[in-house]
């Protein structure tokens, strides 16, 4: 066990857990914020994607012990009142189904535009290949991101 | 105009009574034939002949209704009560829409349980609820007034006088309602003057989703609440003999490590047992069981074969001709027709056993005392769970909640009930709440999975191509893949159709549009070759086909509609422009009627660096009225993604008892650079009681896609995943590559 001091959503956090401990279960065990996802554990279904630093993450693979000083931001905190672009598109494009996946799926398009204000329909789909809808809404996810890059 | 009745034998489908803090409280069975998330042959759940839906005005006009369906993605916490708030006549942003849980109020209503209920569908009792409450709440005015009912109208909520200046909203006379009698019958709309039904509405959870509010199962937290993992057998076929307890224990954040067993001697609907017996682990945080997970060393004990994907190929293989019967058709003399025709086809098509593999994981909370249980989490049979629950832990119904959260996935996987019970035993033996989480290497390797089939289609073609012979055997764990009564049957003078079942340890299930997904994919691209041989265009052999069906039926009763088949493939037909050619891009096309629904698509894809990209995918659609067509229009679009993923990519195999994938980097699932880059819906225009969407999307995808690959790569398609399978015809019950 060791302690660890947090940025999350522009909030200081302390924990004292294992440090192998991935993000996700820290976020999701000892801090209530649940809004990222538990998939598969394996970084291979994007359903924990969050933010250090701006840059799109597994938290599920991510042991806290190296988080260090960077930032983290969770779907809570990606925006104040739900309007982050994104939000809104995906409001717009009613993209959700089930709506599991959706969490990741908005953090890992977030973290797109963030790097690439106008992306193209190919780099859309590479970067959101990560990501896994069971649902199957990729048509929306696409369409809704091309709408957020429009609008940000 | 159209009367329904608000009663039945005497007895009301309806209770109205005061709401607390002013207002109209409406009490009604919630039906849920839209969802149809329960296959034919299956008995109707319990919780379908319960009061269990809501409908409060509140005293200021707010509309709340209290939707108890579970919601699994297919939208009906939206779709269904705009049912409601259409009869009722109220704005829909007026309209509160919340998960309702399965209601004490449930248990005092038990008469309704027997097949009085089972006269009307979903569609009728919830018009009829809301239409109750608008003639109600009109009546009360009228009182009130001292005028006539017919010197009112109401329109979004507001009553108004038709010759005078006065007027009321649903809020202020909400109180006064509930003191009229409810009536013998109501009048519904007539469709045509629908203005919410068939509108374009988002999903009303819609904020919360993009948000991350805490929402599903796996989200639910209680205060004083434990975690617990379990450790199934590691093989079908094992059972559990001992564990490392003393070393499990001393883990750090372990409280506790102990066997359960859920196994009961009369399991009831939904009560399938991948693993009846297996290690249960209870502590503080996931990541801590996780750890103990890893550190298990158990003994298992074999108690049935260990099986494997070989033998599951060779099973089926003979059982094809030598299993159990389980359903035929025969018209005329298939076999002498045979004989008799010019061209001869016959081919054979194969698919695996594929996991559900939900994004949320089972998961489940449970609280067990001794003399009642709390359970809460994502499941589609809640009253299946209860009852399995009773029997398990000897606790009366009655004392026994279960609460729905919202549901991260379905695709049949949580009709069953088993992780529910695990929960429950866990709960029990413990003596605390706690909530049991699986890890994905869990979910995958404990399924109820889809079955793996095969099927084998002939037809014979006259000297003038005239198809005059068609007969079909297919085979599969538990249920062949085969509905002899559906397209072709009634359209071909000389037809056999046989459905027959193999036999594994393997725990396997209903999975979305169940055997209808594998019978559209293998009948449509069986139909294509047909086509192709017999030099007719597809759409249009099958358009004759249907043409025979409806003015000179073959045979006994056939379950579609003829018309509205036909329908569907000529709409889609006109929306593809089916005919045009366009240099580099295949076409394939398909249709299939299941629950209800008629669906036909055509596809197209292109080959990028030698591998297909669908590029657009169009689906003329029948389900009847549409009610949400934004709803609507997205759960055809997932079905056919699901639909082209799993044919495509994904299988499960065995090795020795033993699922060879137990995540996602194995286990292919379809991703975004795999789905179509746009899939456009089309909706026949009817007044026909609205039927299943949930399902039909995806059947017709499976063909329309082997159909689009034969003409891109020469190659016909027979079996499943596509882009791994071995396509010879007479190897693939040997060798498989990949």
């Amino acid at each position: 066990m060791a302690t660890f001091h947090l940025n999350i959503n522009g909030k200081k956090h302390q924990v004292d857990v294992d440090p192998n401990t991935p993000v996700l279960w820290v976020l999701r065990d000892h801090l209530n914020l649940v809004g990222a996802k538990y998939g598969c554990g394996v970084a291979q279904c994007g359903a924990c994607t969050i933010h250090v630093d701006d840059v799109a993450l597994r938290s599920c693979i991510l042991p806290i012990s190296q988080v260090g000083n960077q930032t983290i931001t969770t779907i809570e905190g990606l925006s104040q009142n739900g309007d982050h672009p994104v939000q809104k598109a995906w409001l717009k494009h009613d993209v959700a189904q089930c709506g599991y996946c959706q969490a990741g799926q908005i953090m890992s398009a977030a973290a797109l535009l963030e790097a690439n204000s106008n992306p193209t329909d190919e780099e859309i789909r590479t970067a959101m290949t990560g990501n896994i809808c069971r649902c199957g809404t990729y048509v929306r996810i696409k369409e809704a991101i091309k709408t957020a890059a429009a609008n940000s | 105009m159209t009367l329904i009745k608000t009663k039945y034998n005497r007895r009301s489908f309806l209770k109205v009574s005061a709401a607390a803090g002013g207002g109209m409280l409406i009490g009604f069975n919630w039906l849920t034939s839209c969802t149809s998330p329960v296959e034919e042959g299956i008995p109707m759940p319990n919780e379908w002949f319960e009061i269990n839906g809501y409908i409060k005005i509140g005293n200021t006009g707010l509309v709340t209704i209290y939707s108890p369906n579970p919601e699994i993605g297919q939208n009906v916490m939206t779709s269904m009560p705009m049912i409601v708030a259409e009869e009722l006549d109220v704005k829909w942003d007026h309209v509160v829409v919340e998960q309702g849980s399965l209601d004490e109020d449930a248990f005092k209503n038990r008469q309704f349980a027997g097949g009085s209920l089972s006269i009307m569908r979903g569609w009728d009792v919830l018009r009829m609820a809301g239409a109750t409450g608008r003639r109600m709440l009109l009546e009360a005015a009228a009182k009130e007034w001292g005028v006539a009912l017919s010197d009112l109208t109401v329109s979004e909520g507001i009553i108004k006088e038709v010759n005078g200046d006065r007027s009321i909203g649903y809020g202020a006379i909400a109180s006064k309602a509930v003191g009229i009698e409810v009536p013998e019958e109501v009048e519904l709309k007539d469709p045509k003057d629908f203005t919410l039904i068939g509108s374009f509405q988002k999903n009303v959870e819609g904020p919360k989703i993009v948000t991350g509010k805490p929402l599903f199962g796996l989200d639910f937290k209680r205060e004083g609440m434990l975690l617990a993992m379990i450790e199934h057998p590691p093989a079908f076929g094992m059972t559990v003999k001992d564990f490392n307890r003393d070393e499990i224990v001393a883990v750090n954040g372990v409280r506790d490590a102990f066997t359960i067993d859920i196994s009961m001697d009369d399991p009831g609907f939904g009560n399938e047992n991948a693993f009846p017996q297996m290690i249960a682990i209870v502590g503080d945080s996931t990541w801590q069981l996780m750890q103990a997970k890893k550190a298990l060393k158990a003994n298992w004990e074999i108690e049935s074969e260990l099986e494997n994907s070989e033998m599951h190929a060779q099973r089926l293989k003979r059982d094809i001709d030598q299993g159990e019967v389980q359903e035929t058709r025969k018209d005329g003399n298939p076999e002498a027709a045979f004989t008799k025709a010019a061209k001869v086809i016959e081919r054979t098509y194969t698919a695996p056993f594929q996991a559900h593999n939900t994004l949320e994981p089972m998961n489940f909370f449970a609280h067990v005392t001794t003399d009642k249980a709390e359970l809460i989490g994502p499941t589609q049979t809640p009253n299946s769970l209860r009852e399995s629950a009773s029997k398990l832990l000897g606790i009366p119904e009655e004392n026994i909640s279960v609460d729905i959260t919202r549901i991260g996935g379905g695709f049949g996987r949580r009709l069953y009930v088993h992780y529910g019970l695990e929960a429950a035993a866990i709960s029990k033996k413990t003596g605390a709440p706690i909530k049991l989480i699986y890890t994905r290497e869990d979910d995958m390797t404990h399924g109820i999975y889809r079955p793996a089939y095969r099927s084998t289609y002939k037809a014979g073609l006259d000297e003038n191509n005239n198809l005059i012979a068609y007969s079909v055997k297919g085979v599969g764990f538990r249920e062949g893949a085969i509905f002899p009564n559906r397209f072709p049957a009634g359209a071909v003078d000389h037809y056999a159709a046989t459905k027959l079942k193999s036999e594994t340890n393997i725990s396997t299930g209903a999975w979305r549009a169940p055997r209808s997904h594998f019978e559209a994919g293998a009948q449509q691209a069986f139909l294509d070759e047909v086509a192709e041989a017999a030099g007719k265009d597809t759409i249009e052999l099958q358009l004759e086909l249907l043409d025979r069906a409806k003015n000179n039926p073959v045979g006994e009763k056939y379950e579609y509609e003829a018309d509205r088949y036909a329908g569907v493939l000529k709409l889609v037909k006109e929306k593809a422009n089916w005919g045009a050619e366009v240099p580099g891009v295949h076409r394939g096309f398909a249709a299939y009627f299941c629950h209800n629904s008629y669906v036909a698509q055509v596809l197209d894809l292109v080959m990028k660096d030698g591998l297909p990209v669908v590029k657009k995918v169009w689906c003329a659609v029948d389900c009847g009225i549409v009610v949400n067509r934004e709803g609507a229009i997205n759960i055809i679009q997932g079905g056919v993604v699901d639909g082209i993923g799993h044919a495509m990519y994904s299988e499960l195999k065995f090795e020795n008892g033993v699922s060879t994938h137990k995540n996602f980097n194995t286990y292919q699932l379809v991703r975004h650079n795999q789905s179509p880059e746009e899939i456009e819906v089309f909706f026949v225009e009817n007044d026909i009681s609205p039927t299943g969407l949930g399902e039909p999307g995806l059947p017709p995808a499976v063909g329309a896609l082997a159909n689009a690959l034969y003409k891109a790569t020469g190659q016909r398609y027979y079996h499943q995943p596509f882009a791994i399978a071995n396509q010879d015809q007479n190897a693939f019950d040997i060798s498989r590559t990949g």
